[in-house]
Protein backbone atom coordinates (compact mmCIF):
# COMPACT_ATOMS: atom_id res chain seq x y z
CA UNK A 1 0.00 0.00 0.00
CA UNK A 2 2.64 2.47 1.04
CA UNK A 3 4.75 1.66 -2.01
CA UNK A 4 1.81 2.41 -4.28
CA UNK A 5 1.06 5.70 -2.56
CA UNK A 6 4.78 6.45 -2.64
CA UNK A 7 4.76 5.87 -6.38
CA UNK A 8 1.98 8.38 -6.95
CA UNK A 9 3.38 10.84 -4.45
CA UNK A 10 6.72 10.62 -6.23
CA UNK A 11 5.13 11.38 -9.57
CA UNK A 12 3.13 14.26 -8.15
CA UNK A 13 6.19 15.66 -6.42
CA UNK A 14 8.29 15.30 -9.55
CA UNK A 15 5.70 17.13 -11.60
CA UNK A 16 5.33 19.87 -9.01
CA UNK A 17 9.05 20.45 -8.62
CA UNK A 18 9.43 20.69 -12.38
CA UNK A 19 6.81 23.43 -12.35
CA UNK A 20 8.64 25.23 -9.52
CA UNK A 21 11.88 25.00 -11.48
CA UNK A 22 10.20 26.35 -14.59
CA UNK A 23 8.83 29.24 -12.58
CA UNK A 24 12.33 30.10 -11.38
CA UNK A 25 13.85 29.99 -14.86
CA UNK A 26 10.97 32.05 -16.25
CA UNK A 27 11.59 34.67 -13.59
CA UNK A 28 15.27 34.76 -14.48
CA UNK A 29 14.43 35.10 -18.17
CA UNK A 30 13.13 38.57 -17.37
CA UNK A 31 15.75 39.46 -14.78
CA UNK A 32 18.20 42.02 -16.18
CA UNK A 33 21.46 40.35 -17.08
CA UNK A 34 24.45 40.94 -14.84
CA UNK A 35 26.84 40.93 -17.79
CA UNK A 36 28.83 44.08 -18.47
CA UNK A 37 29.63 44.52 -22.15
CA UNK A 38 33.28 45.03 -21.35
CA UNK A 39 34.95 47.08 -24.07
CA UNK A 40 31.78 49.14 -24.53
CA UNK A 41 30.94 49.48 -20.85
CA UNK A 42 33.22 49.19 -17.87
CA UNK A 43 32.80 48.44 -14.23
CA UNK A 44 33.69 51.37 -12.04
CA UNK A 45 37.01 50.93 -10.23
CA UNK A 46 37.39 51.78 -6.54
CA UNK A 47 38.13 55.40 -5.76
CA UNK A 48 41.51 54.58 -4.21
CA UNK A 49 42.24 51.68 -6.54
CA UNK A 50 45.88 51.22 -7.43
CA UNK A 51 46.45 51.04 -11.15
CA UNK A 52 49.02 52.54 -13.51
CA UNK A 53 51.38 55.15 -12.08
CA UNK A 54 51.72 58.54 -13.60
CA UNK A 55 54.46 61.09 -12.98
CA UNK A 56 53.78 64.76 -13.47
CA UNK A 57 57.24 65.85 -14.56
CA UNK A 58 56.41 69.53 -14.14
CA UNK A 59 56.51 68.98 -10.39
CA UNK A 60 59.28 66.40 -10.15
CA UNK A 61 62.36 67.66 -8.37
CA UNK A 62 64.35 64.47 -8.93
CA UNK A 63 64.69 63.71 -5.23
CA UNK A 64 64.82 59.93 -5.79
CA UNK A 65 62.54 59.15 -2.84
CA UNK A 66 60.10 57.11 -4.91
CA UNK A 67 62.94 55.06 -6.35
CA UNK A 68 64.18 54.32 -2.86
CA UNK A 69 60.72 53.40 -1.63
CA UNK A 70 60.08 50.97 -4.50
CA UNK A 71 60.33 47.37 -3.22
CA UNK A 72 60.86 45.87 -6.68
CA UNK A 73 63.15 48.52 -8.14
CA UNK A 74 60.93 49.29 -11.08
CA UNK A 75 61.65 53.03 -10.98
CA UNK A 76 64.92 54.31 -12.44
CA UNK A 77 65.81 57.99 -11.97
CA UNK A 78 68.91 59.77 -13.19
CA UNK A 79 69.50 63.44 -12.55
CA UNK A 80 71.97 66.11 -13.55
CA UNK A 81 72.70 69.27 -11.63
CA UNK A 82 71.57 72.45 -13.27
CA UNK A 83 73.92 75.34 -13.79
CA UNK A 84 73.49 78.34 -11.48
CA UNK A 85 72.58 80.36 -14.57
CA UNK A 86 69.72 78.03 -15.51
CA UNK A 87 66.28 78.61 -14.09
CA UNK A 88 64.21 75.42 -13.98
CA UNK A 89 61.19 77.15 -12.54
CA UNK A 90 59.06 76.29 -9.56
CA UNK A 91 56.84 73.32 -8.82
CA UNK A 92 53.14 73.85 -8.35
CA UNK A 93 53.89 73.78 -4.62
CA UNK A 94 56.26 76.70 -4.98
CA UNK A 95 59.46 74.77 -4.65
CA UNK A 96 62.56 75.55 -6.68
CA UNK A 97 63.72 72.81 -9.04
CA UNK A 98 67.47 72.33 -8.98
CA UNK A 99 68.01 69.14 -10.95
CA UNK A 100 67.47 68.12 -14.54
CA UNK A 101 65.68 64.76 -14.45
CA UNK A 102 67.44 63.15 -17.37
CA UNK A 103 65.79 59.77 -16.90
CA UNK A 104 62.58 58.72 -15.18
CA UNK A 105 61.59 55.20 -16.26
CA UNK A 106 58.96 53.03 -14.66
CA UNK A 107 58.89 49.39 -15.75
CA UNK A 108 55.26 48.31 -15.40
CA UNK A 109 56.34 44.77 -16.11
CA UNK A 110 57.99 44.85 -12.70
CA UNK A 111 55.64 47.18 -10.86
CA UNK A 112 53.63 45.42 -8.18
CA UNK A 113 51.14 48.26 -7.74
CA UNK A 114 51.84 48.49 -4.01
CA UNK A 115 51.63 52.28 -4.05
CA UNK A 116 54.59 52.70 -1.69
CA UNK A 117 56.19 55.26 -4.01
CA UNK A 118 53.26 57.64 -3.70
CA UNK A 119 53.45 58.84 -0.04
CA UNK A 120 57.18 59.75 0.06
CA UNK A 121 56.95 62.15 -2.88
CA UNK A 122 57.45 65.65 -1.46
CA UNK A 123 55.57 67.31 -4.33
CA UNK A 124 52.94 64.58 -4.86
CA UNK A 125 53.89 64.34 -8.50
CA UNK A 126 53.83 60.51 -8.67
CA UNK A 127 50.40 59.01 -8.21
CA UNK A 128 48.13 56.14 -9.21
CA UNK A 129 45.70 56.75 -12.06
CA UNK A 130 42.59 54.78 -13.01
CA UNK A 131 44.16 53.34 -16.18
CA UNK A 132 44.36 49.58 -15.96
CA UNK A 133 44.47 48.48 -19.60
CA UNK A 134 47.98 48.69 -21.01
CA UNK A 135 48.87 45.38 -22.55
CA UNK A 136 51.85 45.36 -24.89
CA UNK A 137 53.26 43.07 -27.52
CA UNK A 138 56.76 43.30 -26.10
CA UNK A 139 57.96 43.52 -22.54
CA UNK A 140 60.14 46.52 -23.40
CA UNK A 141 56.97 48.43 -24.32
CA UNK A 142 55.97 48.29 -20.67
CA UNK A 143 58.86 50.56 -19.70
CA UNK A 144 57.34 54.01 -19.65
CA UNK A 145 59.63 57.04 -20.03
CA UNK A 146 58.32 60.00 -18.13
CA UNK A 147 61.12 62.47 -18.60
CA UNK A 148 60.27 65.50 -20.68
CA UNK A 149 63.79 65.75 -22.08
CA UNK A 150 64.75 64.05 -25.30
CA UNK A 151 67.71 61.64 -25.09
CA UNK A 152 69.92 64.22 -26.81
CA UNK A 153 68.90 66.92 -24.36
CA UNK A 154 69.50 64.56 -21.47
CA UNK A 155 72.96 63.71 -22.76
CA UNK A 156 73.70 67.41 -23.18
CA UNK A 157 72.52 68.14 -19.64
CA UNK A 158 74.67 65.35 -18.20
CA UNK A 159 77.68 66.56 -20.16
CA UNK A 160 77.07 70.14 -19.06
CA UNK A 161 76.77 69.09 -15.43
CA UNK A 162 79.95 67.05 -15.66
CA UNK A 163 81.82 69.98 -17.22
CA UNK A 164 80.50 72.30 -14.55
CA UNK A 165 81.66 69.85 -11.94
CA UNK A 166 85.05 69.52 -13.54
CA UNK A 167 85.36 73.27 -13.70
CA UNK A 168 84.31 73.57 -10.10
CA UNK A 169 86.81 70.90 -9.15
CA UNK A 170 89.53 72.66 -11.13
CA UNK A 171 88.58 75.92 -9.49
CA UNK A 172 88.62 74.27 -6.12
CA UNK A 173 91.99 72.71 -6.85
CA UNK A 174 93.28 76.06 -7.98
CA UNK A 175 91.84 77.67 -4.86
CA UNK A 176 93.36 74.94 -2.74
CA UNK A 177 96.68 75.42 -4.46
CA UNK A 178 96.40 79.16 -3.93
CA UNK A 179 95.45 78.57 -0.32
CA UNK A 180 98.36 76.22 0.10
CA UNK A 181 100.67 78.76 -1.47
CA UNK A 182 99.22 81.43 0.79
CA UNK A 183 99.59 79.09 3.76
CA UNK A 184 103.16 78.44 2.84
CA UNK A 185 103.74 82.14 2.54
CA UNK A 186 101.98 82.67 5.85
CA UNK A 187 104.05 79.91 7.40
CA UNK A 188 107.12 81.57 6.10
CA UNK A 189 105.88 84.86 7.53
CA UNK A 190 104.95 83.13 10.81
CA UNK A 191 108.40 81.88 11.13
CA UNK A 192 109.33 85.51 11.11
CA UNK A 193 106.40 86.64 13.21
CA UNK A 194 103.98 84.68 15.44
CA UNK A 195 101.11 83.19 13.47
CA UNK A 196 97.66 84.63 13.59
CA UNK A 197 94.86 82.07 13.05
CA UNK A 198 92.81 83.00 10.03
CA UNK A 199 90.28 80.31 9.28
CA UNK A 200 88.03 81.05 6.32
CA UNK A 201 84.35 80.50 7.13
CA UNK A 202 83.10 77.44 5.35
CA UNK A 203 79.57 77.95 4.00
CA UNK A 204 77.83 74.70 4.65
CA UNK A 205 74.68 74.34 2.62
CA UNK A 206 72.00 72.52 4.54
CA UNK A 207 69.94 70.02 2.44
CA UNK A 208 66.83 71.67 1.11
CA UNK A 209 63.87 70.66 3.19
CA UNK A 210 60.86 70.68 0.95
CA UNK A 211 57.56 71.53 2.58
CA UNK A 212 54.61 69.29 1.58
CA UNK A 213 52.60 70.74 -1.28
CA UNK A 214 49.33 72.44 -0.54
CA UNK A 215 47.16 70.95 -3.26
CA UNK A 216 47.39 67.71 -5.17
CA UNK A 217 47.70 68.07 -8.95
CA UNK A 218 44.69 66.89 -10.98
CA UNK A 219 44.72 63.32 -12.31
CA UNK A 220 46.23 63.01 -15.69
CA UNK A 221 45.70 59.85 -17.68
CA UNK A 222 48.28 60.52 -20.30
CA UNK A 223 50.33 57.84 -21.92
CA UNK A 224 54.06 57.90 -22.10
CA UNK A 225 55.26 61.40 -21.82
CA UNK B 1 0.03 25.30 -52.64
CA UNK B 2 0.94 21.74 -53.43
CA UNK B 3 -1.98 21.64 -55.84
CA UNK B 4 -0.77 24.90 -57.30
CA UNK B 5 2.66 23.43 -57.88
CA UNK B 6 1.10 20.41 -59.52
CA UNK B 7 -1.00 22.64 -61.76
CA UNK B 8 2.00 24.74 -62.72
CA UNK B 9 4.59 22.07 -63.32
CA UNK B 10 2.40 19.07 -64.00
CA UNK B 11 3.07 15.75 -62.30
CA UNK B 12 6.69 15.21 -63.09
CA UNK B 13 10.11 15.28 -61.49
CA UNK B 14 10.09 19.08 -61.16
CA UNK B 15 6.95 19.01 -59.06
CA UNK B 16 8.54 16.51 -56.74
CA UNK B 17 11.71 18.58 -56.55
CA UNK B 18 9.99 21.89 -55.82
CA UNK B 19 7.62 20.51 -53.21
CA UNK B 20 10.44 18.65 -51.50
CA UNK B 21 12.76 21.65 -51.42
CA UNK B 22 10.24 23.93 -49.68
CA UNK B 23 10.47 22.16 -46.30
CA UNK B 24 14.26 22.14 -46.65
CA UNK B 25 14.29 25.91 -47.02
CA UNK B 26 12.00 26.14 -44.02
CA UNK B 27 14.21 23.85 -41.91
CA UNK B 28 17.36 25.80 -42.70
CA UNK B 29 15.86 29.21 -41.94
CA UNK B 30 14.06 27.90 -38.88
CA UNK B 31 17.24 26.21 -37.62
CA UNK B 32 19.14 29.50 -37.80
CA UNK B 33 16.40 31.30 -35.87
CA UNK B 34 16.07 28.48 -33.35
CA UNK B 35 19.82 28.33 -32.71
CA UNK B 36 19.84 32.06 -32.07
CA UNK B 37 16.78 31.76 -29.80
CA UNK B 38 18.39 28.92 -27.91
CA UNK B 39 21.54 30.98 -27.37
CA UNK B 40 19.61 34.00 -26.18
CA UNK B 41 17.04 32.15 -24.06
CA UNK B 42 19.67 30.04 -22.36
CA UNK B 43 21.74 33.15 -21.69
CA UNK B 44 18.89 35.19 -20.25
CA UNK B 45 17.67 32.31 -18.11
CA UNK B 46 21.11 32.36 -16.54
CA UNK B 47 21.13 36.16 -16.22
CA UNK B 48 23.64 36.50 -19.03
CA UNK B 49 23.33 38.35 -22.32
CA UNK B 50 24.48 35.73 -24.79
CA UNK B 51 25.93 36.76 -28.15
CA UNK B 52 25.77 40.54 -28.49
CA UNK B 53 28.38 41.46 -31.09
CA UNK B 54 27.90 39.46 -34.28
CA UNK B 55 25.65 41.48 -36.56
CA UNK B 56 25.35 44.41 -34.13
CA UNK B 57 21.75 43.85 -32.95
CA UNK B 58 21.80 41.28 -30.11
CA UNK B 59 24.12 39.03 -32.07
CA UNK B 60 21.49 38.05 -34.60
CA UNK B 61 24.15 36.89 -37.08
CA UNK B 62 25.76 34.45 -34.65
CA UNK B 63 24.18 31.33 -36.27
CA UNK B 64 25.28 32.56 -39.69
CA UNK B 65 28.82 32.94 -38.41
CA UNK B 66 28.66 29.46 -36.86
CA UNK B 67 27.47 27.92 -40.11
CA UNK B 68 30.19 29.73 -42.06
CA UNK B 69 32.76 28.42 -39.63
CA UNK B 70 31.46 24.85 -39.90
CA UNK B 71 31.49 25.05 -43.70
CA UNK B 72 35.15 26.02 -43.70
CA UNK B 73 36.22 23.26 -41.34
CA UNK B 74 38.06 20.17 -42.39
CA UNK B 75 35.96 17.03 -42.78
CA UNK B 76 37.96 14.70 -40.57
CA UNK B 77 37.55 10.95 -40.96
CA UNK B 78 39.26 8.95 -38.21
CA UNK B 79 41.77 6.41 -39.51
CA UNK B 80 40.10 3.56 -37.65
CA UNK B 81 36.57 4.49 -38.69
CA UNK B 82 34.39 2.39 -40.91
CA UNK B 83 34.52 4.85 -43.74
CA UNK B 84 31.37 4.03 -45.69
CA UNK B 85 29.10 3.93 -42.65
CA UNK B 86 30.82 6.95 -41.15
CA UNK B 87 30.18 9.08 -44.21
CA UNK B 88 26.61 7.89 -44.66
CA UNK B 89 25.39 8.21 -41.05
CA UNK B 90 24.71 11.98 -40.82
CA UNK B 91 22.68 11.89 -44.01
CA UNK B 92 20.61 8.98 -42.78
CA UNK B 93 19.89 10.88 -39.56
CA UNK B 94 18.87 13.94 -41.52
CA UNK B 95 16.74 11.91 -43.94
CA UNK B 96 14.88 10.41 -40.99
CA UNK B 97 14.06 13.83 -39.65
CA UNK B 98 13.41 15.38 -43.04
CA UNK B 99 11.14 12.62 -44.35
CA UNK B 100 8.69 13.40 -41.54
CA UNK B 101 8.10 16.82 -43.09
CA UNK B 102 6.41 15.17 -46.06
CA UNK B 103 3.31 14.50 -43.98
CA UNK B 104 3.20 17.63 -41.81
CA UNK B 105 0.31 19.87 -42.88
CA UNK B 106 1.79 23.37 -42.72
CA UNK B 107 -1.54 24.81 -43.80
CA UNK B 108 -4.78 23.40 -45.23
CA UNK B 109 -3.30 24.12 -48.67
CA UNK B 110 0.23 22.88 -48.21
CA UNK B 111 1.06 19.35 -47.22
CA UNK B 112 3.77 17.37 -48.96
CA UNK B 113 1.74 14.17 -49.07
CA UNK B 114 -1.79 14.15 -47.67
CA UNK B 115 -1.70 10.47 -46.89
CA UNK B 116 -4.42 8.94 -44.74
CA UNK B 117 -1.88 7.37 -42.36
CA UNK B 118 0.09 10.58 -41.88
CA UNK B 119 0.87 10.28 -38.17
CA UNK B 120 1.69 6.60 -38.53
CA UNK B 121 4.07 7.42 -41.37
CA UNK B 122 5.81 10.07 -39.29
CA UNK B 123 6.28 7.75 -36.31
CA UNK B 124 7.59 5.03 -38.61
CA UNK B 125 9.96 7.18 -40.59
CA UNK B 126 11.35 8.90 -37.49
CA UNK B 127 12.65 5.52 -36.38
CA UNK B 128 15.24 5.68 -39.18
CA UNK B 129 17.03 8.27 -37.05
CA UNK B 130 17.98 5.52 -34.58
CA UNK B 131 19.64 3.60 -37.38
CA UNK B 132 21.66 6.62 -38.43
CA UNK B 133 22.76 7.33 -34.88
CA UNK B 134 23.78 3.70 -34.31
CA UNK B 135 25.73 3.80 -37.59
CA UNK B 136 27.49 6.98 -36.52
CA UNK B 137 28.36 5.58 -33.11
CA UNK B 138 29.53 2.23 -34.37
CA UNK B 139 31.52 3.46 -37.36
CA UNK B 140 33.37 6.10 -35.35
CA UNK B 141 35.19 3.23 -33.62
CA UNK B 142 35.26 5.17 -30.40
CA UNK B 143 33.99 4.23 -26.97
CA UNK B 144 32.19 7.50 -26.35
CA UNK B 145 30.45 7.41 -29.68
CA UNK B 146 29.41 3.80 -29.24
CA UNK B 147 28.12 4.36 -25.71
CA UNK B 148 26.23 7.42 -26.85
CA UNK B 149 24.72 5.53 -29.75
CA UNK B 150 23.69 2.61 -27.53
CA UNK B 151 22.08 4.96 -25.07
CA UNK B 152 20.26 6.72 -27.89
CA UNK B 153 18.96 3.46 -29.26
CA UNK B 154 17.76 2.35 -25.82
CA UNK B 155 16.17 5.72 -25.16
CA UNK B 156 14.43 6.10 -28.50
CA UNK B 157 13.06 2.58 -28.50
CA UNK B 158 11.77 3.02 -24.94
CA UNK B 159 10.14 6.37 -25.52
CA UNK B 160 8.50 5.44 -28.79
CA UNK B 161 6.08 3.31 -26.79
CA UNK B 162 4.56 6.02 -24.54
CA UNK B 163 4.60 8.54 -27.37
CA UNK B 164 2.83 6.14 -29.73
CA UNK B 165 0.31 5.25 -27.03
CA UNK B 166 -0.30 8.96 -26.42
CA UNK B 167 -0.82 9.53 -30.13
CA UNK B 168 -3.20 6.59 -30.18
CA UNK B 169 -5.50 8.25 -27.68
CA UNK B 170 -5.82 11.28 -29.94
CA UNK B 171 -6.40 9.08 -32.97
CA UNK B 172 -9.25 7.36 -31.13
CA UNK B 173 -10.90 10.72 -30.49
CA UNK B 174 -10.31 12.07 -33.99
CA UNK B 175 -11.09 8.80 -35.70
CA UNK B 176 -8.41 9.36 -38.30
CA UNK B 177 -4.70 8.94 -38.86
CA UNK B 178 -4.58 11.78 -41.36
CA UNK B 179 -3.05 14.90 -39.84
CA UNK B 180 -5.21 17.18 -41.97
CA UNK B 181 -8.36 15.54 -40.67
CA UNK B 182 -7.10 15.72 -37.10
CA UNK B 183 -6.63 19.48 -37.61
CA UNK B 184 -10.08 19.84 -39.10
CA UNK B 185 -11.61 17.98 -36.16
CA UNK B 186 -10.30 20.75 -33.89
CA UNK B 187 -11.31 23.73 -36.04
CA UNK B 188 -13.43 26.48 -34.56
CA UNK B 189 -12.58 28.09 -31.27
CA UNK B 190 -9.67 27.03 -29.11
CA UNK B 191 -11.86 25.11 -26.68
CA UNK B 192 -12.28 22.59 -29.47
CA UNK B 193 -8.62 21.74 -29.17
CA UNK B 194 -7.96 18.18 -28.13
CA UNK B 195 -5.81 19.29 -25.20
CA UNK B 196 -9.05 20.40 -23.50
CA UNK B 197 -11.07 17.46 -24.80
CA UNK B 198 -12.22 14.55 -22.61
CA UNK B 199 -10.82 16.53 -19.70
CA UNK B 200 -8.39 15.73 -18.14
CA UNK B 201 -7.44 12.62 -20.08
CA UNK B 202 -6.25 14.26 -23.26
CA UNK B 203 -4.32 16.83 -21.26
CA UNK B 204 -2.47 13.99 -19.52
CA UNK B 205 -1.94 12.49 -22.98
CA UNK B 206 -0.40 15.75 -24.11
CA UNK B 207 1.98 15.80 -21.13
CA UNK B 208 2.99 12.20 -21.80
CA UNK B 209 3.53 12.94 -25.49
CA UNK B 210 5.52 16.06 -24.74
CA UNK B 211 7.85 14.31 -22.28
CA UNK B 212 8.33 11.40 -24.66
CA UNK B 213 8.99 13.75 -27.57
CA UNK B 214 11.70 15.49 -25.57
CA UNK B 215 13.36 12.12 -25.13
CA UNK B 216 12.97 11.31 -28.82
CA UNK B 217 14.76 14.49 -29.83
CA UNK B 218 17.60 13.76 -27.38
CA UNK B 219 17.17 17.08 -25.66
CA UNK B 220 17.73 17.92 -22.04
CA UNK B 221 16.79 16.57 -19.56
CA UNK B 222 16.95 13.47 -21.74
CA UNK B 223 20.26 14.28 -23.42
CA UNK B 224 22.22 11.37 -21.99
CA UNK B 225 23.19 10.19 -25.50
CA UNK B 226 25.31 13.30 -25.85
CA UNK B 227 25.96 14.04 -22.20
CA UNK B 228 28.96 16.34 -22.40
CA UNK B 229 30.31 15.56 -18.98
CA UNK B 230 30.31 11.80 -19.53
CA UNK B 231 30.51 11.16 -23.26
CA UNK B 232 32.14 14.29 -24.75
CA UNK B 233 29.49 14.62 -27.47
CA UNK B 234 28.07 11.10 -27.71
CA UNK B 235 27.55 9.63 -31.15
CA UNK B 236 28.89 12.65 -33.03
CA UNK B 237 32.12 13.00 -31.05
CA UNK B 238 34.28 12.26 -34.09
CA UNK B 239 32.36 14.33 -36.58
CA UNK B 240 33.54 17.73 -37.70
CA UNK B 241 32.64 20.45 -40.14
CA UNK B 242 29.62 19.97 -42.36
CA UNK B 243 28.82 16.47 -41.20
CA UNK B 244 28.54 17.73 -37.63
CA UNK B 245 26.37 20.57 -38.90
CA UNK B 246 24.06 18.04 -40.54
CA UNK B 247 23.64 16.26 -37.20
CA UNK B 248 22.86 19.59 -35.63
CA UNK B 249 20.32 20.56 -38.27
CA UNK B 250 18.76 17.12 -37.96
CA UNK B 251 18.33 17.66 -34.22
CA UNK B 252 16.62 20.98 -34.82
CA UNK B 253 14.51 19.50 -37.63
CA UNK B 254 13.39 16.78 -35.22
CA UNK B 255 12.61 19.39 -32.58
CA UNK B 256 10.26 21.13 -34.96
CA UNK B 257 8.74 17.84 -36.11
CA UNK B 258 7.72 16.84 -32.60
CA UNK B 259 6.63 20.39 -31.82
CA UNK B 260 4.49 20.49 -34.96
CA UNK B 261 2.98 17.09 -34.18
CA UNK B 262 2.21 18.17 -30.63
CA UNK B 263 0.51 21.31 -31.89
CA UNK B 264 -1.38 19.38 -34.58
CA UNK B 265 -2.57 16.64 -32.26
CA UNK B 266 -3.44 18.78 -29.25
CA UNK B 267 -3.59 22.45 -30.25
CA UNK B 268 -5.48 22.44 -33.52
CA UNK B 269 -2.52 22.58 -35.90
CA UNK B 270 -3.21 25.09 -38.64
CA UNK B 271 -6.69 25.96 -37.42
CA UNK B 272 -7.11 29.40 -35.93
CA UNK B 273 -7.86 29.59 -32.19
CA UNK B 274 -10.55 32.22 -32.90
CA UNK B 275 -13.00 30.44 -35.15
CA UNK B 276 -12.94 31.80 -38.68
CA UNK B 277 -10.98 34.88 -37.60
CA UNK B 278 -7.51 34.89 -39.16
CA UNK B 279 -8.00 31.51 -40.75
CA UNK B 280 -7.03 30.55 -44.26
CA UNK B 281 -4.19 28.87 -46.12
CA UNK B 282 -1.54 31.48 -45.25
CA UNK B 283 -2.84 32.07 -41.73
CA UNK B 284 -2.83 28.30 -41.34
CA UNK B 285 0.94 28.22 -41.88
CA UNK B 286 1.25 31.15 -39.47
CA UNK B 287 -0.72 29.37 -36.75
CA UNK B 288 1.07 26.06 -37.13
CA UNK B 289 4.48 27.69 -37.06
CA UNK B 290 3.56 29.92 -34.09
CA UNK B 291 2.22 26.99 -32.12
CA UNK B 292 5.27 24.96 -33.04
CA UNK B 293 7.59 27.75 -31.93
CA UNK B 294 5.77 28.00 -28.60
CA UNK B 295 6.36 24.27 -28.14
CA UNK B 296 10.02 24.75 -29.04
CA UNK B 297 10.24 27.54 -26.50
CA UNK B 298 8.88 25.17 -23.85
CA UNK B 299 11.46 22.59 -24.91
CA UNK B 300 14.24 25.13 -24.44
CA UNK B 301 12.69 26.34 -21.20
CA UNK B 302 12.77 22.79 -19.81
CA UNK B 303 16.29 22.28 -21.11
CA UNK B 304 17.61 25.17 -19.06
CA UNK B 305 15.53 24.25 -16.02
CA UNK B 306 16.17 20.58 -15.42
CA UNK B 307 19.35 18.64 -14.79
CA UNK B 308 20.12 15.56 -16.86
CA UNK B 309 18.53 12.21 -15.99
CA UNK B 310 20.57 9.21 -15.05
CA UNK B 311 20.16 6.24 -17.43
CA UNK B 312 18.18 4.20 -14.89
CA UNK B 313 15.97 7.18 -14.05
CA UNK B 314 15.32 7.62 -17.75
CA UNK B 315 14.24 4.00 -18.09
CA UNK B 316 12.18 4.22 -14.91
CA UNK B 317 10.32 7.25 -16.24
CA UNK B 318 9.56 5.58 -19.54
CA UNK B 319 8.61 2.06 -18.46
CA UNK B 320 7.21 2.57 -15.00
CA UNK B 321 5.52 5.97 -15.25
CA UNK B 322 4.74 7.09 -18.78
CA UNK B 323 3.81 3.72 -20.29
CA UNK B 324 1.33 2.65 -17.55
CA UNK B 325 -0.17 6.13 -17.48
CA UNK B 326 -0.55 6.12 -21.26
CA UNK B 327 -2.22 2.71 -21.15
CA UNK B 328 -4.67 3.72 -18.42
CA UNK B 329 -5.28 6.92 -20.36
CA UNK B 330 -6.16 5.04 -23.54
CA UNK B 331 -8.53 2.88 -21.54
CA UNK B 332 -10.20 5.93 -19.97
CA UNK B 333 -10.51 7.74 -23.30
CA UNK B 334 -11.89 4.62 -24.94
CA UNK B 335 -14.42 4.16 -22.15
CA UNK B 336 -15.46 7.81 -22.50
CA UNK B 337 -15.96 7.39 -26.26
CA UNK B 338 -17.97 4.20 -25.79
CA UNK B 339 -20.16 5.63 -23.03
CA UNK B 340 -20.63 9.24 -24.16
CA UNK B 341 -19.50 9.24 -27.75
Amino acid sequence: MSSVSNYFRNIGKGFWTVLIGMKITMRHLFTPAVTIQYPDARMGIPERGRNRLYVNMDDCIGCDQCEMACPVNCITIETAKSLPTEDLGLTSTGQKKRLWVTKFDIDFGKCCYCGLCVPPCPTECIYMTSVYEFSAYDRSELVYNFTTLTPEESAAKVKQAQEAEREAAAKKAAAAAAAAAQKAAQAAAAQAAPASPAAPAQTAQPPAQQPPPADKPADQNENKS
Amino acid sequence: MHNFIIQYFGTNVWTALVSSVIPLIWILTYALVAIWLELKISAHMQDRLGPMRTGKWHGWAQPLADVTKLLQKEDIIPAAADKALYLLAPFLVFVGGYAAYAAIPFSPAYIGADINVGIFYIIAVSAIVVLGILMAGWSSNNKWSLLGAMRTAAQLVSYEIPSSLAVLAVIMVAGSLSLNEICEAQSGWFWNWFVFGKFPFLFITFVIYFIASLAETNRAPFDIPEAESELVAGYHTEYSGMRFAIFYVAEYANMFTVAAIASILFFGGWSSPFGTFMSGPVWGAFWLISKGMVMIFIQMWLRWTLPRFRVDQLMYLSWKVLTPFALVNIFAVGLWIVLKG
